[in-house]
């Protein structure tokens, strides 16, 4: 490969492009300058200027997620840097790839507390699977490569490199791909000892229950196939966490809903019943298993995941594989269908019925009066009216809604739910929704919020009808952060501290002073008009739907209890949480 | 590293009683932490400590391959099997980390330290430190009229034991390297 000789700032374009970047998210300040004069000039790569640089990350976040590709941002440094990191550790926590970019003070200056220099490679290191200071020109376009390959290998990740200015400005000599084979090369084939034992334990299992997790996803398109396959053969239920939602459509009869601690009666109670419990890229996050030690009691526990570390890290695994989810699933399925497809169908049969005894509970009825909208009703005709569009994905913020939306509606096929599961960033879905838009221009992108979180980036509306991107930002409005109130009521004596949004901003209004359209909406009767209004606009939308103020989120398992101990809609709430639940979050 | 190995023919029976069996009993293991010689590394692997809340007993840390670029850290910490496990697991995460090896599990390692100990003391108390190093094997590497400078190589208990020794008599300064360790025997 000929090395070219070109600036650090052009390198960086370039390597971009040579990597199939089309899409960079990002604000640009002092350290970035010559960069961006190099975006300027070449008609590649679209930048979106978004209006805050946590706005960027989650924007590439949401790329990412949306479409297996690798999510860019770029900002400059100092605050720059500073305010990325959020977007940084969400992206950790949730195990997406995305490169972010940070203009750097010039080397010579470094260590000085100049204008706008931070301390960026140690404040990102533990919140970036890997970050690179580069002082040499001739090492930027390798260390980029590096970068993309370290993003994506393994356990994906976000990674960051800085870039000082003086690197921008000087000349070096460009390489097109790594310049050596990376050191960094994770285990994808997972051990045939573990996979045989699998095998056995499948055969055998007379209540069995695959717990997938987002590490499907992340496998890509093949893996959430093989998932499909090997769970219409089998015949064995399936559950997800929140991250993996898609990767076995919500439609298919073995779908018995999410669990955790807003997940399905029926799901968790099989959670805690099952004998064998086959983990697909999950991790046992603690929203998941609640407390360890009444934990699924009696279940043999295997566990596919691709990083060694998530390995009896929570929850004493006894059938460990370590690799790559599709790699697995295919050599399973080869090793299950090569020893005859043998399962215990008479004992699973009878599994079935006790799910469907559980199903019958009907964990998320609610009742919809004519006078208020119930925020479960909004997104049932939410999801009514738009199940049927392939091209509709869903970013969501955090709190209630999310939960709701997670329980209400069905995803039929990966990349089209982005959520933020581990960090929980408030925030989150708007300037998501927009990097979900940029890769699909033509979809349907929602984005279900509560008032308090979608104010904590309002400010990318702005960025949304820069780019005439049609975000449909549809607010569940109760007036209080929602979450917040309902721990209150359970755990603090109905004390309601600082949980009331109180000088909520007129969203209509809101929509209007950024140029977009906004749409009220607080009568039950009006609601299936007004959201085809939101979905037939093209153009972005502000939905602010007014719901029941006082709403609680269930099921429930309360903090401290095990998953056979639910709170059910209507519970009371009062003394459900003992004092040992009451220090967990 | 499958957790388990389930033998051909397996009994279901078996088949329940597969969990590793985890201690809760608290061990201290010497971990051999190869890993690229770069800014930041050093950072990385103590963070992980740090963020993590995991103990470092002691930590050496220098180049052992220049042309490779490659740093041996030896730590020595102490947790439950499942934390120590867990802690190899997260090093090996770290892109910049090449090998994790528990020396402690891997068999029976050679542990050295290299301590420093300054000694005050006048008349027989000087004749009784030189003793002792004797018995130790430390060597003098400084000497005034009313000091003494040892250098004492060694596992930690036998320095800590000269420690213990050197105190009453007038221990005045001490500097521990921390552990180098290799495993024994074979390549």
């Amino acid at each position: 490969m000929s090395a070219k000789t070109m600036t650090g700032a052009k390198m960086v374009v370039q390597a971009l492009i040579d990597q199939g970047v089309d899409t960079v998210f990002g604000y640009p300040g002092g350290a970035v300058l010559p960069i961006y004069d190099e975006i300027f000039q070449q008609n590649s790569i679209k930048h979106i200027l978004v209006r805050h640089e946590q706005g960027a990350v989650h924007a590439a976040e949401g790329y990412a997620r949306s479409t297996g590709k690798v999510g860019v941002a770029l900002v400059t440094s100092g605050p720059g840097a500073t305010n990325a990191v959020t977007g940084l550790t969400d992206a950790l926590m949730d195990s997406i790839p995305i490169i972010v970019l940070t203009g750097q003070v010039p080397t010579f200056m470094i260590g000085s507390d100049a204008f706008q220099e931070a301390d960026t490679v140690g404040i990102t290191r533990p919140c970036t699977k890997h970050n690179w200071l580069v002082k040499e020109t001739d090492q930027l376009s390798g260390v980029i490569h590096e970068a993309f390959h370290v993003a994506t290998s393994g356990r994906p990740g976000p990674v960051l490199v800085d870039i000082p200015k003086d690197v921008q400005f000087a000349s070096g000599s460009y390489n097109k791909a790594q310049p050596a084979k990376s050191h960094y090369q994770p285990q994808v084939k997972g051990d045939i000892d573990g996979i045989t034992d699998l095998v056995t334990a499948i055969e055998k299992a007379k209540k069995p229950l695959f717990y997938t997790g987002g590490g499907v996803i992340n496998s890509g398109p093949a893996a959430s196939q093989l998932l499909r396959e090997l769970v219409e053969a089998t015949g064995f239920p399936i559950t997800s966490t929140l991250m993996g939602l898609g990767a076995y459509p919500a439609s298919g009869d073995k779908w018995i809903g999410m669990l955790g601690m807003h997940g399905l009666y029926e799901a968790n109670m099989a959670m805690h019943d099952c004998d064998l419990m086959i983990n697909i890229g999950a991790r046992f996050d603690d929203r998941i298993t609640g407390v360890i030690e009444k934990f699924s009691p009696n279940s043999i526990k295997a566990h596919i995941d691709i990083d060694p570390s998530s390995i009896n890290k929570v929850i004493r695994t006894d059938i460990a594989i370590i690799g790559d989810v599709a790699h697995v699933l295919e050599d399973l399925l080869k090793v299950w269908k090569s020893r005859g497809r043998k399962t215990n169908a008479e004992k699973v049969g009878k599994w079935w019925d006790e799910i469907t005894t559980w199903k019958k509970i009907n964990c998320l009825a609610y009742t919809q009066d004519k006078k208020t909208i119930k925020p479960q009703h909004a997104l049932a005709r939410l999801e009514a009216l738009t199940k049927d569009r392939k091209d509709r994905y869903i970013t969501t913020e955090v709190g209630q809604h999310q939960m709701w939306a997670a329980q209400y509606l069905g995803f039929e096929d990966p990349n089209h739910w982005m959520t933020s599961g581990g960090l929980g960033t408030m925030g989150y879905g708007h300037p998501a929704s927009i990097g979900v838009q940029m890769a699909h221009p033509d979809a349907l992108v929602i984005n279900i919020a509560g008032e308090a979180s979608w104010l904590m980036n309002m400010q990318e509306m702005g960025t949304a009808v820069q780019y005439r991107l049609p975000v449909k930002q549809f607010i569940l409005n109760n007036e209080r952060l929602g979450m917040v109130r309902q721990w209150q009521e359970l755990l603090h004596g109905e004390r309601y501290s600082s949980s009331w949004s109180e000088s909520l901003p007129d969203f209509v209004k809101l929509a209007e002073a950024f140029g977009a359209k906004g749409i009220l909406c607080s009568d039950p009767a009006d609601l299936d008009d007004a959201i085809m209004e939101m979905i037939n606009h093209d153009g972005p939308v502000i939905f602010d739907c007014l719901v029941e103020k006082h709403e609680n989120c269930f099921p429930m398992i309360p903090s401290g209890k095990a998953h056979n101990d639910m709170l059910l809609g209507d519970a009371d709430t009062q003394g459900v949480i003992d004092a040992k639940g009451s220090v967990l979050v | 590293m499958s957790a388990l190995k389930i033998k051909k023919g397996a009994t279901s029976h078996s088949a329940y009683n597969l969990r590793p069996n985890f201690s809760d009993v608290e061990e201290r293991h010497t971990l051999a932490v190869l890993v690229e010689n770069e800014p930041g590394v050093l950072a990385r692997v103590i963070g992980l400590f740090a963020g993590r809340g995991y103990n470092i007993e002691s930590l050496t840390v220098a180049e052992v391959d220049h042309t490779g670029h490659q740093s041996r850290i030896t730590i020595v910490t102490i947790g439950t099997p499942q934390t120590i496990n867990q802690i190899c697991a997260q090093l090996g995460r770290i892109v910049t980390v090449h090998e994790v090896h528990d020396l402690t599990v891997e068999g029976r390692a050679v542990e050295r330290e290299l301590a420093l100990f300054k000694v005050a003391g006048k008349g027989d108390d000087r004749m009784e430190m030189l003793r002792l190093a004797d018995v130790f094997r430390a060597n003098v590497v400084d000497s005034t009229l009313e000091s003494f400078t040892f250098e004492i190589t060694g596992t930690s208990e036998k320095i800590d034991a000269f420690a213990d020794l050197m105190r009453p008599i007038g221990l005045v300064e001490m500097a521990r390297t921390g552990i180098a360790a290799l495993s024994r025997g074979e390549v």
